[in-house]
């Protein structure tokens, strides 16, 4: 493999462990460049609460699902994988959702069946499919940290902007003073297509920016 | 046992809570394939199949893991049943239309992970609706998510001659339509 | 390299399917059991703080109370009392005071609200014959406007003291609760609705309505079933 394609973009081709979460992060972050998973994005966003925990639950499947799949690489024929991987996913969302319920009522009220959804969260299908099968534990495990942790920001970002002016709170905590008007589209559906349409702008624009530079 | 009337859950699904633009159900084929007119038309009709056959087994598996009293191993074999109709279908449609299933390429594997079919069978579970109503409840979704995509394709379509700004273009700014469309849906609320 | 990956269909065949067989029942096995260890191992927590959640609502519907019991209702019209666990009987719960003198009932009712269905709760005394409480289980009203039937003081207070008095033969309620037009509340069975919420509060009026011409009437010919089970 020559090592002498630099121009792709600076893709690194011998990534260290460290690159593997970082990358998850920023530069091929699910929700703002890989746009994945925006089902369970737009709909659980309208707290930073339920966003947060969303986010958490989702990164928890990411990983349990990258580490299974990584361990089972070598012994699940390509035939079937992608059936194997979907009843892995299943299973560790079937466990995230009985764990919500038995931590909080309300909050599994307020996450409903998206917690179910999860399951066919394009994210974790892709990172099973294009990164846990073709590499080790240890790799994996970067990897889900990094891209669940990316996921966690972009969901956080979302959920406090819908929180704060649809509701004039943060974590249920008044945050404008008692004249504020609060903008109700934010935490109706109308408003979750705009902000993510604003964040992704803002995201396209800095990196514009970088290009350019 | 669910009261609702057949008229009221088929409004209901396909208007007032459309599935995409209310309950954030199917965005990403809704993102992905919206661009022409044709292949949202073509995605909308599968969809909607897929749909019906799932809405059939759903019940049907619900009523046997309530035999045996095995509730928890809905989300699993809901997905499953989901990704072998899924499949059928693709093996289907290969066999009696092959230019069909040229034409939809690679959107056909992706309705497994479409969330708005895995959304329907377990909202229809959650409202304990009977066989006609399960239905009734999965025509009107499927339609409804045909009628968002085709709307989205019309007006991608004619955006393509519009003049926008570099930052906006892409996923940007089919979700700014997206979220005028959904505030226009909104107008139905109150309905059935 | 490209001939490695070439699988050659006739002789890897039918060991290639046993293969693929083994590993999809393996890991779905697997897969169940995990399922299984996490159901087991989580249910009586879940049970424990769905019992709480459900009393927390009827302490709120009916003041007074510090014990419920639950009661389900058979094809007769009887109550019975009942660990709850069957969910498609109707049930209600019957709340009780510190001397176990039974105050009242708690009814759950559901419907067709602005965005989706609305499922509440709502407390009725018999000795008064009155709604005495209300307290919203589930909704998707609009936030900021349908939503309003959980927060506005005024719309509230149509639950303090609601009639649901029943006719001279206790067949019936004699006058049953309407929703009316915010302000020109003048009877003691009409619900004074929100302006900027008409249709959540006047579905909040018709379901209580609905419900209690059907639950109050029997559940005041069974009154001894409630107060005699407080000692068993």
């Amino acid at each position: 493999m020559s090592t002498g394609i630099t121009k792709n973009a600076g893709i690194n081709t011998n990534p260290s462990s460290t690159d593997e979460f970082i990358k998850g992060l920023w530069r091929e972050n699910p929700v703002f460049v890989q746009v994945l998973g925006m089902c369970p994005v737009l709909a659980v966003s309208n707290t930073a609460e339920n966003a947060l925990a969303m986010g958490l639950a989702t990164a928890f499947v990411l990983l349990m699902s990258n580490i299974l799949v990584a361990s089972l690489r070598n012994f699940i024929p390509k035939q079937v994988r992608i059936a194997s991987f979907i009843l892995i996913i299943a299973t560790f969302v079937t466990i995230v959702d009985y764990a919500i319920q038995a931590i909080s009522v309300d909050l599994h009220k307020n996450l409903g069946a998206f917690i179910s959804l999860i399951v066919v969260n394009c994210l974790i299908l892709s990172r099973a499919e294009a990164f846990a099968s073709k590499n080790t534990i240890s790799k994996s495990i970067m990897d889900a940290l990094g891209m669940g942790l990316g996921f966690v920001f972009a969901l956080f970002c979302l959920g406090a902007v819908r929180e704060l002016l649809g509701n004039g709170t943060l974590f249920d905590i008044g945050v404008f003073p008692n004249g504020f008007q609060e903008w109700i589209i934010m935490i109706l559906p109308a408003g979750g297509f705009f902000t993510l349409a604003l964040w992704l702008l803002l995201f396209n624009f800095f990196k514009s920016k970088k290009v350019q530079v | 046992m669910n009261t609702e009337a057949y008229w009221s859950i088929f409004i209901n699904a396909s208007l007032v809570n459309n599935f995409v633009l209310a309950y954030f159900l199917g965005i990403c084929p809704f993102l992905g394939v919206s661009g022409k007119m044709e292949t949202a038309t073509k995605m909308g009709g599968a969809v909607t199949f897929v749909m019906l056959i799932s809405s059939i087994c759903a019940y049907g598996i619900h009523a046997l893991l309530v035999a045996i009293n095995a509730p928890f191993l809905q989300l699993i074999s809901y997905i499953v049943v989901i990704a072998s109709t899924v499949q059928l279908v693709e093996m289907f449609i290969k066999k009696m239309s092959p230019a069909l299933f040229r034409a939809l390429g690679i959107f056909l594997p992706l309705i497994t992970t479409n969330c708005a079919i895995l959304g329907l069978a377990l909202f229809q579970t959650s409202k304990a609706y009977s066989f006609t109503q399960s239905l009734i409840y999965a025509l009107g979704a499927g339609i409804g998510f045909t009628l968002a995509l085709i709307l989205m394709a019309g007006i991608r379509e004619q955006l393509e001659f519009a003049e926008v700004p570099n930052v906006v273009k892409g996923t940007a700014l089919t979700l700014l339509v997206a979220g005028i469309l959904s505030l226009t849906f909104m107008g139905f609320s109150g309905l059935g | 390299m490209s001939t490695e990956k070439t699988i050659s269909p006739q002789a890897g065949a039918p060991q290639g399917s046993k293969k693929m067989l083994t590993a999809m029942v393996g890991i779905g096995v697997f897969c169940a059991l995990l399922i299984v260890l996490t159901f087991e191992g989580t249910k009586d927590r879940i049970e424990r703080l769905r019992a709480e959640a459900l009393e927390k609502a009827v302490f709120n519907v009916l003041p007074g109370i510090t014990k419920t019991r639950i009661f389900q209702m058979t094809a007769e019209g009887q109550f019975l009392p009942s660990d709850g666990q069957d969910r498609s009987k109707t049930l209600v719960y019957a709340g009780y005071d510190e001397a176990d003198t039974f105050v009242g009932v708690a009814i759950e009712a559901s419907g067709q609200g602005y965005a989706d269905v609305i499922r509440i709760l709502f407390g009725y005394n018999p000795s008064t014959q009155t709604v005495v409480g209300f307290y919203v289980l589930e909704s998707k009203e609009t936030p900021g406007l349908g939503d309003k039937i959980e927060k506005d003081e005024n719309f509230l207070a149509n639950f303090r003291e609601l009639s649901v008095a029943l006719s001279a033969d206790l067949s019936q309620v004699e006058n049953k609760v309407i929703p009316v037009k915010q302000g020109s509340k003048t009877k003691a069975w009409e619900v004074d609705g929100i302006t900027g919420a008409t249709i959540s509060s006047r579905a909040i009026g018709n379901i209580i309505g609905e419900s209690s011409a059907i639950m109050v009437p029997l559940i005041y010919s069974q009154l001894e079933s409630f107060k005699s089970d407080v000692n068993k």
